[in-house]
Order: structure tokens, then sequence, then C-alpha cells
């Protein structure tokens, strides 16, 4: 991956932000032990689409989409987005079966802060893949009126 | 009745797999966010999204406070055949609008 311009210039603020502290961790862990059941989680298969620097956490387009030939064999069953730093850790859940054709869905978010996201697929061979993307936002959500 | 937008194709072959867009008017308070008096507004979302094709749920949403004013969704499925698509958003304080297309397929 090459680092743009922008993200090279917002990166000295990046590192004025206090480090994600244990409880967001383990809110965000908790969340997604949720959604899994405790099962293990691997990384891949998962595309989550975000821009690398958000300048206004108000409305952020995320799309995810998922390897898949979605099939009655071989399907999506559910795609979870997590974040870490929002007041609460769920963004969306969303169900998908073998009538959806593709494993793809497109939302627009908020952001509170600078963060990670983490997207899960659940697949319908019970196994669950993922993908964390860290997002800086310099126009945070929620706290403005 | 809340202000909608929606991006269905009229006319699709069969088998296609169509992308269906879905927007509508909503405020979406969190419930963390202070009024002029300081006091937290309370929360008023959508929490769920519903899409049926010919009255088999398609699509199903679960929606949160992080989710943006004005949610908007997009999603896929497959055209199997001519009937109504119908979008249901239901949500705090007896939130609830269904809106519903039709779509030809060819």
């Amino acid at each position: 991956m090459t680092i743009s311009r922008r993200v090279l210039l917002a990166a000295p603020g990046a590192l004025l932000l206090p480090a994600t502290t244990r409880a967001e961790q383990q809110k965000l862990a908790a969340a997604l032990r949720d959604f899994t059941g405790g099962k293990p989680m691997r990384e891949g298969r998962v595309r989550l689409d975000v821009s690398p620097l958000v300048e206004n956490g108000n409305a952020v387009p995320i799309t995810v989409e998922v390897e898949t030939p979605m099939t009655a064999a071989d399907h999506v069953r559910r795609i979870g987005v997590f974040n870490e730093r929002n007041p609460q850790p769920n963004v969306i859940t969303a169900q998908f079966g073998p009538r959806s054709g593709r494993a793809y869905l497109a939302t627009h978010i908020r952001l509170a802060t600078s963060q990670a996201l983490v997207a899960v697929a659940e697949m319908s061979d019970g196994s669950f893949w993922s993908q964390r993307v860290e997002v800086i936002v310099t126009l945070a959500a929620c706290i403005e009126g | 009745m809340a202000r909608v937008l929606l991006r269905v194709p009229a006319s699709v072959e069969k088998g296609a797999v169509i992308e269906l867009r879905a927007l509508i008017q909503h405020v979406m308070e969190t419930g963390y966010r202070p009024n002029a008096q300081g006091e937290l507004q309370p929360r008023d979302i959508i929490w769920t999204f519903t899409c049926r094709y010919d009255g088999e749920v398609v699509f199903n949403a679960t929606l949160s406070p992080a989710i943006a004013a004005n949610p908007f969704i997009a999603f896929t499925t497959i055209a199997t055949q001519s009937g109504p698509v119908s979008f249901t958003w239901e949500g705090d304080n007896g939130f609830r609008q269904t809106e519903t297309r039709h779509i030809t397929v060819t």
C-alpha cells in the first residue's frame, strides 16, 4: 500500500490521540464474541472498504464484500461490522442467503474518533472470516451538538 | 411519513443480480448527544430494516446508533420473478414505514 500525502500529513495528529484503552479493546472483543459465539475468526475473504482518512465522522461510506459463490451449499449467512471507540461497539448486522446473489453491503456510518473497524462474515459452514481496518477521523461525530 | 429514496430497477433479466439501494429521512438520534440544556436527548433510531421480494425476506439488517442520519443501505438480490419488492423500516417511538416497488423480470 502506498501512503498518500493526505495520510502522511494527518499522521502527526494521529500520534497525539490517546491510545486505545484496555476497556475499549475488551468491549470490542466482547461484541465479536457475541457475534461468533466464541468460535475462532480468521483473517481474509472479507473486504471492508472505507477511506483511510475521513474528514467528517458523521457520515462515513463503508462497503463490505465477501468472497463466496453464494450458492445454497456455500454462502454467507451474516455480516457484522464493529468499531472500537464509539459509545457502542456494534454498527450493523445483516442477514444474507443464497437469494442475495452477492455478499455485498454498503451503508453510511458514524465514527466518534480515529479507530479500528472490524467486519466479520459468518459462512454457511459455520466458519468466521474478518478484516480489520484502521481509520483516521479529523472531524468526529457525536461530540458537536 | 418520512421521505424515501429508492433505487430499484424497473425491468431486469431473469437470474440477474441486481443492486437495491434505500435511503430514508430520519434523525437517528444516538442517545449520547446533549441538547442545549445539557441533558441527553433520548435515543430515536431505526433499528431494523427488512426487504421482502415477492413476500419472501431477502435481506434484513439490524442498525445501531452508529448508523449515520438518513440511513442508507445498499445490497443485492437475484431477480427471480416479476413481483413487488417492499422495504420496511422499524424504529423507536413506534416508527414503521413500508415502501413498495414493482420489478418486472423478463
